[in-house]
């Protein structure tokens, strides 16, 4: 009995708790996201923003939630029932998944597999199918119309996307898939540096990819009323707007990682440079760059379709294209 | 006890993939046999890595599932097909089907049953995986040397498929607006915006 505990129960159990102790703080980050774009906004545009429920609103996630709970949830005539429930199941599911491989000190990821990298893009290449998967099944106009544009700009981004991450897997060298060597390997020098074109590009794609400001054409109010997700209601439409949160943070988490140094402290004096600080500088960077994708949706315009086809294609995917042959000529010409 | 959960995990993603593989076929919503297929191709990448071959697996689902995948259900959901037309031509090209079938069938159980798929045989000569290379550096290892210029045919074979693909949507038309970005840029606020002091009454002539 005791045998079998040793052998079966604990070691479930101790997976179990790992995955408990990322994806418990990574949901409250998710809901108190909602607060900070809320908060931030409001920031730019001189208003205070919520600050009514609790101490400076810091209990509005929860009101939202309870309230979502309450709703009822409506079906559209005509709808695909299966599909239509699994779209938002999907979208969250799958932003909570590739937090899987994420390094968050130099000795901690739940899965530290060697093709962290490509495991981390795969499943962020799949979030499309939540999209397209809501606006067919929704069987209305603007949803499709919403899901169309959306599947066609993620493809479009994900081309420079991978691009980029060849650029950081060759500067690496070997055992660059994974993520702890990506970053351990920019303990002297952050690859924002080397890569700076790079790291902006990256950074607009990932926008363009969680479907943000200025690229959020597949929600645009003023043409397709919310877009992709106009026909849900209560905890489906909860699921999907949590979703989007996970995904921005997943995709500030995968910038920090692959140009900011991750994990690392920038300047390594008295105890900045420990390892129970890692998670904290981790959570500051990635909190920055979710700071970041707020601040662009306060200030900058939403781009016309075409421009953003144009942006993709004709200026990052050749930009992108020119950085790897350059890397990889620099690598192999100095032998380095 | 790791063995037995890596069989039952395997003998799992086989029968997914199998019963999803089925429903592609067998589904009345074309929409539905897109998404079994996807299902399948992920169930897919699940085996390859249970066997070990994590580098296939990544590149199935970033490939195939990702964007290929993507496209096709774009397009499928475009087309709205019925479940009457689905099933029209059932009768005429039934027989053609069965042929086919059953010609891949027996393809495929004659290259299994040849040696290179015996579990007892050697590994292959043409095969360098060895205890210090993982599948990712093995797979370049091979394709980079041994089958080099293979690989580099079939690059320039999806190349000639692209360019033709873009030859035959191409079109040129007339009478489209469209933004030329250096002359959108060139533009300063004096090209477009002028005051004027208007006098009430009069207007500008």
């Amino acid at each position: 009995m005791i045998d079998l505990f040793l052998t079966v129960v604990w070691p479930a159990l101790k997976i179990v708790l790992t995955i408990l102790a990322v994806i418990v703080p990574l949901i409250l980050g998710v809901a108190y996201m909602t607060l900070a774009e809320r908060k931030v906004i409001a920031a730019a545009q001189f208003r205070h923003g919520p600050n009514v429920v609790g101490p400076f609103g810091v209990l509005q996630p929860w009101a939202d939630a309870l309230k979502l709970m309450f709703k009822e949830v409506i079906l559209p005539a005509g709808a695909n029932k299966v599909v239509f429930f699994l779209a938002p199941m999907l979208t969250f599911a799958l932003a909570m998944l590739a937090w899987a491989v994420m390094p968050i000190t130099e000795n901690f990821a739940i899965a530290d597999i060697n093709l962290g990298l490509l495991y981390l893009f795969a499943i962020s290449s799949l979030g499309v199918y939540g999209i397209i998967m809501s606006g067919w099944a929704s069987n209305s106009k603007y949803p499709f119309l919403g899901a169309l544009r959306s599947a066609a700009q993620m493809v479009s981004y994900e081309v420079s996307m991978g691009l980029i991450i060849i650029t950081v897997v060759i500067t690496v060298g070997a055992g660059g898939f994974n993520l702890g060597n990506i970053v351990e390997a920019q303990r002297d020098l952050w690859f924002a540096v080397i890569h700076f074109p790079m790291f902006v590009v990256f950074f607009i794609s990932a926008l363009a990819e969680t479907n943000r400001a200025p690229f959020d054409l597949p929600e645009g109010e003023s043409e397709l009323v919310a877009g992709y997700f106009l026909e849900y209601s209560s905890m489906q439409f909860a699921l999907f707007f949590l979703g989007e949160y996970a995904n921005i943070l997943l995709m500030s988490a995968m910038t920090v990682t692959l140009f900011l140094g991750g994990y690392l402290s920038p300047v390594e004096v008295w105890f900045l440079g420990d390892v129970w600080m890692q998670p904290i500088w981790f959570m500051l960077k990635t909190s920055f760059i979710a700071f970041v994708f707020l601040w662009v949706r306060a200030t900058v315009p939403r781009y016309r379709y075409d421009q953003l086809m144009r942006l993709g294609w004709k200026v990052f995917l050749p930009l992108s294209l020119f950085w790897v042959v350059l890397t990889s000529g620099i690598i192999v010409g100095f032998g380095l | 006890m790791e063995e037995i959960i890596t069989g039952l995990t395997f003998y799992l993603f086989a029968a997914v993939t199998i019963a999803s593989a089925i429903m592609v076929v067998g589904s009345r919503n074309a929409v539905h046999s897109v998404l079994f297929l996807i299902l399948a191709f992920f169930t897919c990448s699940a085996l390859f890595v249970l066997r070990g071959a994590e580098f296939v697996a990544m590149i199935l689902v970033i490939v195939y599932v990702g964007a290929v995948a993507v496209l096709f259900l774009f397009v499928v959901m475009m087309l709205h097909v019925g479940e009457n037309r689905l099933f029209q031509g059932v009768r005429r090209f039934g027989v053609v089907g069965v042929l086919v079938g059953l010609a891949v069938a027996a393809e495929l159980i004659i290259v299994i049953s040849t040696r290179a798929f015996r579990q007892d045989t050697p590994a292959v000569a043409s095969n360098p995986t060895t205890a210090d290379l993982n599948v990712t550096e093995a797979l370049g290892q091979i394709l980079y040397t041994d089958y080099f210029l293979l690989f580099q045919m079939s690059g320039l074979v999806l190349l000639v498929a692209m360019i033709g693909a873009i030859t035959l949507t191409l079109r040129q038309r007339d009478g489209v607006k469209k933004q030329s970005i250096p002359q959108q840029i060139e533009r300063k606020r004096e090209d477009a915006v002028a005051l004027r002091k208007v006098e009430s009454g009069k207007g500008i002539g």
